[in-house]
């Protein structure tokens, strides 16, 4: 089992985290503006990388923060972590 | 006869075993293992083998054996394990198996546990490697974790009579044992696997604690413990396992491997049997031989496939009458059971030369195959060594280190070597220093040299040569998949099984990827051996749940009120892990004449519930009105202080996620109910948009749902009956209207009273601390007793809803149904600039005239009760394959107010086709039914304010 360090309460085992899917997908400004398709791509589409992808991470079972990881999918390495709100890191890939 | 030596190997031969094998009455001593004590009765026969009925013995002495599968009767019925791992008690009663046991039909009466181990450096195998990485890791001051799936340590060395240091190899075990035993923070685990590697160091071991205790083991102590380890530094000194050569008959019982014959004589005191003829392509079964030889067995031949045979090892045989074949194999075998006969001719295939000797026992080595499976799951790339004939460790990995034979060194005192530096940088690296290092110990072994023919098999009848004993695979079978066009080992070993019985392939999987290589005509260093996967011996389902069975298995969730509901014989329902009252059964009642009761009672006089279990949520701060206008597609923000308001959730695609009522309890304060079943998940949803979207709000959430005991008061009478125990509340319809709440106080404690119904009645929702929940509970039951209070459960309450069209979210939608197909457009704010799923509204897809809708059905027989669950149709007779299916009917009942049963159901264009009759297949036959509104009760709503 994995650990996840988060950055509240450092590395737990991944039991305790909830997965919440591709990082900075911002809910859009106007979404009355957006055509058809622009919404979809807002509701439906997401990146589906190998390598380094950003990713959205909840500590359900802990201080139920919820962070942004950039997790290498090949490996499952995460390569860095960091709170809501900050910028994504550079990362090697 | 007996097959025990005089003197020798480590059991206890003053104390007798009696067990019963097969239906036979033997004895053997404690140290045996079940094989052992069988082979020293003379027993080889075991089993049979599941495709063939062939018979089946015993190949090798520890979990790499793939033959000996045994049904373990008594003490308690275990069935699939390998009588080389069955350490014998007194009273065993065991019977071979035929590829398959049988599960104990009671539940298993002993404990098992799990325990969390933490350390610096985990080191998996007691042998010469492990130990020496163990002592040199725990003298650095390191946390030690030493796991062996042995009873005692010494690994290899346990199954030779050799020396070390001019002393008997035990007693440098036992001095190494002693002083990682007396060192602070090394733990020591004796049968214990480790059997699954995973990430950041986390190691998952099986210990068996009194599995060999038999009758004798102690009440209260756990008789298996999954051990989780979690390290930094791994030092896997797995060892190695002989493989075998195939060749025509090589399944026969009395055909085992060279080492575990010696083993069975070094550590158990055991001969395999009476002549014994060696095959061999190595140095290594000569010392089993001579060693066989010197004890009294009869070994008339080494049948050696090298072309030349090791001079000094040939001249030892000479000098013991022991006959050596250089250049030769064995072809094939006799015996109806066991084996009688060995054939033997020159592996160039001179035709017709050939030699049959007379024996009950053939030992075979094929060399050795390093035990990679944990590095391998490690995810450590593995790298083919051609002179090994095996695959090996082929990559240094940051925090797991190879040491010993599982690095494909056979020679001794550099596998200890390997361990003490594998120990020591496994310490550097978990940030300590090592101290006094361990002094390498000589051997005296005869048989070091690791030079060896690679021979997967012999050729001959490939029908009868046989890969996986225990799966019948032969090479017959591997030649089919190369011929069917399979090259991946991947793809062969699903199509051959070969690999995928009890033991994973341990001694059968190098074997059949050589000769899929040879088939190819591809080099086995270009072949990617197939992944190695947890667990490396089978674990039983009842080690992994531990405690976690029973009442233990989840945790069971009860409100204030449920003694109460005990004691009136309520039915349960499991709604996530709430126990909630089903209905509550009187003499002679079922499940629908219960019910039929409670609702009659309910919409004809009163009825009580216990709804304690709805999600309740505290929302609050200066931004609650606003957050909760983005959650909800109606209005929250515009609701007054004193009223409610019943909403509807839905994801960013539109689709109804959870529906409830939300109060406005202040200015700055609401308070939201949610499903039962979905208070987490609201919760986290609020969460996740106020973390990630929307930080600058200011809104806590905070779930209140044990702390409020709610009890919804249903029918004509509630208003008297709540009059009755609240004399502060003035229930009157003017002065306490639908929608709209009260702080008073009830059965003289202090509650909050919503006008709300989920029933169409005249109703009141009673909120109380859930402390004062019961005591209220009571008050009300008994100040409706001259109106028949009846309380009622979960089924009553989902048919009166239903009579309504009230949707259950979750039975009525499962995340395709948006408000607009449940008929609820008037729960949809077309004032809010934008809510979560509004822009999804106006999607094509979500105006589309045939998404499925919300409506009743009436089946044309009001008396026939359709499934719920069933697919609805067009016509009355089905058409050929593929039907159309129209969609599903979702609720379905019986209904006392109706007279009738009747349905909810999700139906393609529903909402035009109220009117229609359509079809449902129940069985064989096709039901009409009469699509109707989904509000079959009380369409004006006249009964709401009583
Ligand atoms: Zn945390």
């Amino acid at each position: 089992m994995q650990l996840i360090p988060c950055p509240w309460c450092g590395p737990r085992e991944e039991a305790e985290f909830h997965y919440g899917g591709q990082a900075h997908v911002a809910y859009p400004e106007d979404p009355s503006a957006l055509t058809d398709e622009e919404w979809a791509q807002y509701v439906f589409f997401r990146e589906n990388p190998s390598g380094p992808f950003a990713e959205r991470w909840s500590h359900s079972a802990g201080c139920r923060r919820w962070f942004n990881a950039v997790r290498d999918t090949r490996s499952h390495d995460l390569l860095a972590v960091y709170r809501a709100g900050e910028p994504m890191p550079e990362v090697l890939s | 006869m007996t097959f025990r030596t005089p003197t020798g190997g480590t059991i206890d031969r003053n104390t007798l075993l009696h067990f019963t094998f097969n239906g036979r009455k033997l004895t053997g001593h404690p140290g045996d293992t079940l094989a052992s004590a069988l082979l020293a009765n003379g027993v080889h026969e075991v089993g049979s083998s599941v495709k063939l009925g062939r018979p089946r013995g015993i190949v090798a002495a520890g979990s790499e054996d793939p033959t000996s599968l045994v049904q373990v009767e008594e003490p308690f019925p275990e069935p699939m394990l390998l009588a080389t791992t069955v350490e014998l008690f007194d009273g065993l009663v065991a019977r071979g198996l035929a590829g398959q046991g049988r599960l104990a039909p009671e539940p298993d009466p002993a404990r098992y546990d799990a325990k969390h181990e933490h350390c610096d450096v985990l080191v998996v195998g007691a042998g010469p490697a492990g130990l020496a990485a163990a002592l040199t890791a725990a003298r650095s001051g390191a946390r030690v974790v030493l796991v062996d799936e042995q009873n005692q340590a010494g690994g290899a060395l346990l199954g030779v009579d050799e020396y070390l240091d001019d002393r008997p190899s035990a007693a440098w075990v036992a001095d190494v044992l002693a002083e990682l035993r007396s060192t602070a923070g090394v733990l020591v685990l004796e049968r214990t696997t480790a059997f699954g590697m995973y990430q950041d160091g986390f190691v998952l071991a099986l210990q068996k604690r009194t599995d060999h205790l038999g009758f004798a083991a102690p009440a209260g102590v756990a008789r298996q413990r999954v051990w989780r380890i979690r390290t930094r530094q791994i030092v896997l000194a797995t060892g190695a396992h002989e493989r075998p050569v195939v060749f025509a008959g090589n399944d026969r019982p009395g055909i085992m491997l060279a080492s575990s014959a010696r083993t069975f004589l070094h550590r158990y005191g055991v001969l395999p049997g009476s002549r014994a003829v060696v095959f061999t392509t190595n140095d290594s079964a000569y010392c089993a031989a001579i060693d066989l030889a010197e004890s009294g067995v009869d070994v008339p031949m080494i049948v050696d496939a090298r072309p030349e045979a090791p001079a000094r090892l040939a001249t030892e045989c000479a000098a013991r009458g022991i006959e050596v074949r250089a250049g030769h194999v064995v072809i094939g075998t006799e015996g109806a059971g066991r084996v009688t006969d060995a054939h033997v001719a020159p592996l160039d295939g001179v035709a017709g030369h050939c030699d049959t000797v007379v024996c009950d026992t053939v030992l075979v080595s094929g060399g050795w195959n390093p035990v990679v499976n944990l590095f391998s799951q490690a995810r450590g790339k593995l790298r083919y060594d051609a002179e090994l004939g095996a695959f090996v460790p082929g990559e240094e990995l940051e925090t797991v280190r190879v040491a010993g034979s599982a690095t494909g060194e056979l020679d001794l005192t550099a596998c200890v070597r390997q361990g003490r530096n594998a120990g020591a940088s496994a310490a550097i690296s978990a940030g300590f220093t090592p101290r006094g290092q361990m002094p390498l110990p000589v051997s005296d072994s005869r048989c070091t040299s690791r030079s060896g023919l690679v021979l997967w098999r012999v050729p001959g009848d490939d029908d009868a040569s046989f890969v996986d004993l225990q799966r019948d695979a032969t090479v017959a079978d591997v030649l089919r998949a190369t011929g069917a066009g399979l090259r991946s080992l991947e793809h062969i070993k699903r199509y051959t099984t070969i690999g995928t019985a009890h033991d994973q392939g341990k001694t059968s999987g190098m074997i059949a990827a050589g000769i899929v290589a040879e088939a190819l005509g591809v080099e086995l260093a270009d072949q990617r051996p197939t992944t190695f996967r947890p667990p490396y011996t089978a674990v039983s389902f009842a080690a992994l749940a531990g405690r976690d069975r029973g009442e233990l298995h989840d945790p069971v969730r009860v409100t204030a009120i449920h003694p109460w509901h005990v004691a009136h014989g309520a039915l349960f329902e499991d709604v996530g892990q709430w126990k909630r009252p089903w209905y509550y059964p009187q003499a002679g009642e079922d499940l629908h004449t219960a019910v039929l009761r409670e609702c009659k009672a309910t919409r004809e006089s009163v009825g009580m519930m216990d709804g304690s279990t709805l999600g309740k949520i505290d929302v609050q701060g200066r931004d609650a009105g606003k957050f909760l206008d983005m959650l909800y597609t109606n209005m929250m923000s515009t609701l007054k202080v004193g009223r409610i308001r019943y909403g509807v959730m839905c994801g960013v695609d539109g689709m109804v996620i959870d529906d409830g009522t939300v109060i406005r309890v202040g200015e700055e304060r609401y308070l939201v109910t949610t499903t039962t079943g979905n208070a987490a998940k609201i919760l986290d949803w609020m969460e996740e948009w106020l973390q990630t979207e929307w930080p600058h709000l200011d809104v806590h959430c905070t779930s209140v749902t044990e702390h409020w005991a709610t009890i919804p008061l249903v029918g004509p009478k509630s208003r008297d009956v709540l009059a009755a125990v609240a004399p502060d509340l003035d229930v009157s319809n003017e002065a306490f209207e639908f929608m709209t709440w009260h702080d008073t106080h009830v059965a003289g404690v202090p509650a909050r009273v919503c006008r709300i119904s989920f029933s169409g009645e005249l109703a009141y929702e009673i909120n109380v601390t859930a402390w004062h929940g019961l005591a209220v509970w009571e008050a009300l039951m008994a100040a409706g007793e001259q109106y028949g209070i009846t309380p009622y459960g979960t089924e009553t309450m989902h048919v009166l809803r239903a009579e309504k069209g009230y949707p259950i979210i979750g039975q009525e939608t499962d995340a395709t149904v948006t408000p607009q197909d449940l008929g609820m457009s008037w729960a949809v704010s077309k004032k809010k600039p934008d809510f979560i799923g509004k822009r999804s509204f106006a999607r094509a897809e979500n105006n589309r005239t045939d998404r499925k809708q919300l409506v009743g059905l009436l089946p044309v027989d009001p008396s026939v009760l359709l499934p719920e669950g069933s697919q609805i149709v067009e016509t009355d007779r089905l058409p050929e394959p593929p039907v159309r299916m129209l969609g599903h009917v979702t609720s379905s009942y019986p209904s006392a107010a109706l007279g009738r049963t009747f349905a909810l159901a999700l139906v393609r264009s529903g909402h035009e086709r109220i009117g229609e009759t359509l079809y449902v297949p129940v069985e064989d036959s096709l039901v009409p039914v009469t699509v109707t509104e989904s509000v079959l009760y009380d369409k004006e709503g006249a009964r709401r304010d009583g």
